[in-house]
């Protein structure tokens, strides 16, 4: 069973403090979600556990199954069995989605599919997320819509069939089908059991579709409430407000 | 034959058949300020090694298409140098210095089946001179690669005379030994209707200086003019564009992208469009973009668009020159994919778009297994 242990994690980005102590352990089987208001860090915390250079790491440590994150690169992390998936994936041109994907699940699973193996996930894979087949043929995330830029992160979560999953705001700007089709993604992946899952979102909605087991309340660098998914429900009918406050 | 020195234009100043109209360049002059004259061997000031036997050769060898004819002529035949003038010193060198040219034909509506492959290959000290004339008649169709291999010391002009809706297909490959010198005019004048597409891929040599032009003579043709390049440590590539549309409802579209990696590398490109008065309706873009690989490597790009006209259809150009972006190997990486097969893919990305578009599908997949093997370097 994995685990993700994130232990008095502190990340300036350019001499700016933004997280100050995260703690939060996530096991496989469960699913966190972190809650909290704009600018509150919980993105700096999804980029920086994955190790997108813009972030210095200040202090603390992210440990997966006891492996020191930190020490490696962002290849080496999500080989380790981390994912991240995009709030706003990048646009790669002249690099196919198949070609893409073809890369990324020969690195993580350290050896080339079979070409009629990954041929056929491929399609299941889009078929269930309602991703037009002639997208394998488009250059990445280019031209793409906001929806169908998530359902592409999705996809690749369940292609690769990470450890421990980290999902940023997969559910800002998407549409209710969207969001349907999007979730369904995600307790596909979650049903597999061996996984954990840390959701940011900025919103409630997604956490009717994705259950969560555990909410935590993010605002000014750190967890400043944690709770069940009662916890959401207040966050629901009072707002962030409380908490901002009570950081300023 | 004289020198033609009514101003063209700023872009075009100046053309003739004649060595001694053009002063031995110093590189203050505009066109020749990025050419390391040093490395050119001479080939500027007329000091360039013995040609034949004891010197350079540069062999052609033709492979045509069963529809077109091939001949190999002096310098006595009164096709050659029709469709243009040397415009700078080393192609009026070339000019005055051939001793044999290649003459290929596309007769009147013929329809090429194959391609038609013409390798040059160069062996020996010294220089060589080359001149081609590609002659496609009106309402024919071709397509042509041109290859240059080997060890030279080359100077040339190529000639590109296309009929009234006539279509001509090129790739100019360079893919020069590592200490080859080459200098080279590439002139395509079009009629009416007719369509030009050029594909020029630099790769190999220690200094390759192209310069591709497109002139007019009737209105509604097209001509699109792609390019790719990879510069290695050392090496100088330069791409001189010049399109002058004379003519009114011609389209021009240049897409010019290069990358490079290592101590010196260097990448010149230069766009010139000039859109005359009379060339009413006309459509053109130009856009170079190069990417940088590593420190030490340097590109230099200048787009210039020169338009006399009012009424024009469309004219733009774009330069762009940087580095890899961190955000597409952070993307790729983030997905277990390793630095260097990321910056692999970002690269072949960048390049492929172009290459895609190569016409020969065997030629489409060589260029890319040799930038997949410059990446490797």
């Amino acid at each position: 069973m994995s685990t993700l242990e994130i232990r008095d994690l502190h990340v300036a980005v350019e001499d700016k403090e933004i997280l100050r102590g995260v703690n939060l352990t996530v096991k496989a089987g469960q699913t966190h979600a972190i809650m909290g208001p704009n600018g509150s860090g919980k993105s700096t915390l999804a980029y920086a556990i994955a190790g997108h250079p813009k972030y210095t790491i200040t202090g603390g440590q992210v440990l997966l199954d006891g492996e020191d994150l930190l020490e490696m690169s962002v290849d080496e992390r999500a080989r380790a069995g981390l994912f991240l998936a995009m709030q706003y994936p990048v646009e790669v041109p002249g690099v196919s989605v198949s070609n893409f994907l073809r890369s990324a699940v020969t690195a993580v699973r350290g050896e080339a599919p079979k070409l009629r193996e990954f041929a056929k996930d491929l399609k299941a894979g889009m078929e269930a997320l309602a991703i037009d087949p002639s997208f394998a043929q488009r250059n990445l995330n280019e031209g793409f819509s906001g929806g169908e830029k998530k359902r592409h992160e999705i996809l690749q979560l369940e292609l690769l069939k990470p450890k421990i999953a980290v999902l940023d705001e997969t559910d800002s700007g998407l549409d209710v089908d969207a969001l349907r089709v999007v979730s369904e993604g995600i307790n596909r992946f979650r049903a597999k059991g061996d996984t954990g899952v840390l959701l940011i979102t900025h919103y409630t909605r997604i956490l009717r579709y994705v259950k969560p087991d555990f909410v935590h309340v993010f605002a000014g660098g750190r967890i400043v409430e944690e709770g069940g998914p009662e916890l959401a429900e207040k966050l629901e009918a009072e707002g962030y407000a409380a908490y901002v406050k009570e950081v300023a | 034959m004289g020198l033609d020195t009514k101003p063209l234009s700023t872009l075009h100043d100046k053309s003739s058949y004649d060595l001694e109209d053009f002063e031995v360049p110093t590189g203050r002059e505009e066109n020749w300020r990025f050419t390391p004259l040093s490395r050119l061997k001479g080939l500027h000031k007329g000091t360039a090694g013995p040609v034949g036997d004891t010197g350079g050769h540069v062999v052609v060898h033709v492979d045509a298409a069963p529809e077109v004819t091939v001949e190999t002529v002096g310098r006595d035949d009164p096709r050659l140098g029709k469709s243009f003038a040397p415009t700078d010193r080393v192609s009026a060198q070339a000019w005055t210095s051939f001793e044999k040219a290649t003459v290929i034909t596309v007769p009147r509506e013929a329809v090429a089946s194959k391609p038609t492959v013409v390798t040059l290959t160069g062996s020996g000290d010294g220089a060589a001179y080359g001149h081609l004339l590609v002659k496609v008649e009106p309402m024919a169709e071709a397509v042509l690669v041109l290859e240059h291999l080997g060890s030279a010391v080359y100077a040339d002009n190529v000639e590109f005379v296309v009929g009234d809706g006539a279509t001509l297909k090129v790739v100019s490959l360079q893919d020069w030994a590592d200490d080859a010198v080459h200098v080279s005019q590439h002139h395509a004048r079009l009629g009416r209707d007719a369509t030009f597409r050029s594909f020029v891929v630099t790769l190999g040599g220690d200094l390759v200086r192209l310069s591709p032009s497109v002139s007019y003579t009737g209105p509604g043709a097209d001509a699109e003019l792609l390019g790719v390049y990879f510069a290695d440590a050392g090496q100088h590539l330069e791409h001189r564009l010049l399109v002058d549309h004379t003519h009114p409802r011609c389209r021009s579209n240049v897409d010019y992208r290069g990358a490079l990696q290592g101590q010196d590398a260097h990448a010149v490109w230069i766009g010139d469009v000039i859109i005359r008065v009379e060339a009413e309706g006309t459509d053109t873009y130009e856009l170079n973009r190069n990417l940088i690989l590593t420190d030490g490597a340097r590109a230099d790009s200048v787009p210039n668009l020169e338009i006399l006209t009012g009424e024009v259809a469309g004219a733009g150009h774009a330069s762009a020159s940087g580095r890899l972006d961190d955000e597409h190997l952070f993307y790729l990486q983030a997905r277990g994919i390793p630095y260097e097969e990321a910056r692999r893919l970002v690269v072949r990305g960048f390049l492929g778009q172009l290459i895609e578009r190569i016409e020969v599908p065997e030629l489409r997949e060589r260029v890319f297994a040799e930038v997949e093997a410059e990446l490797s370097k």
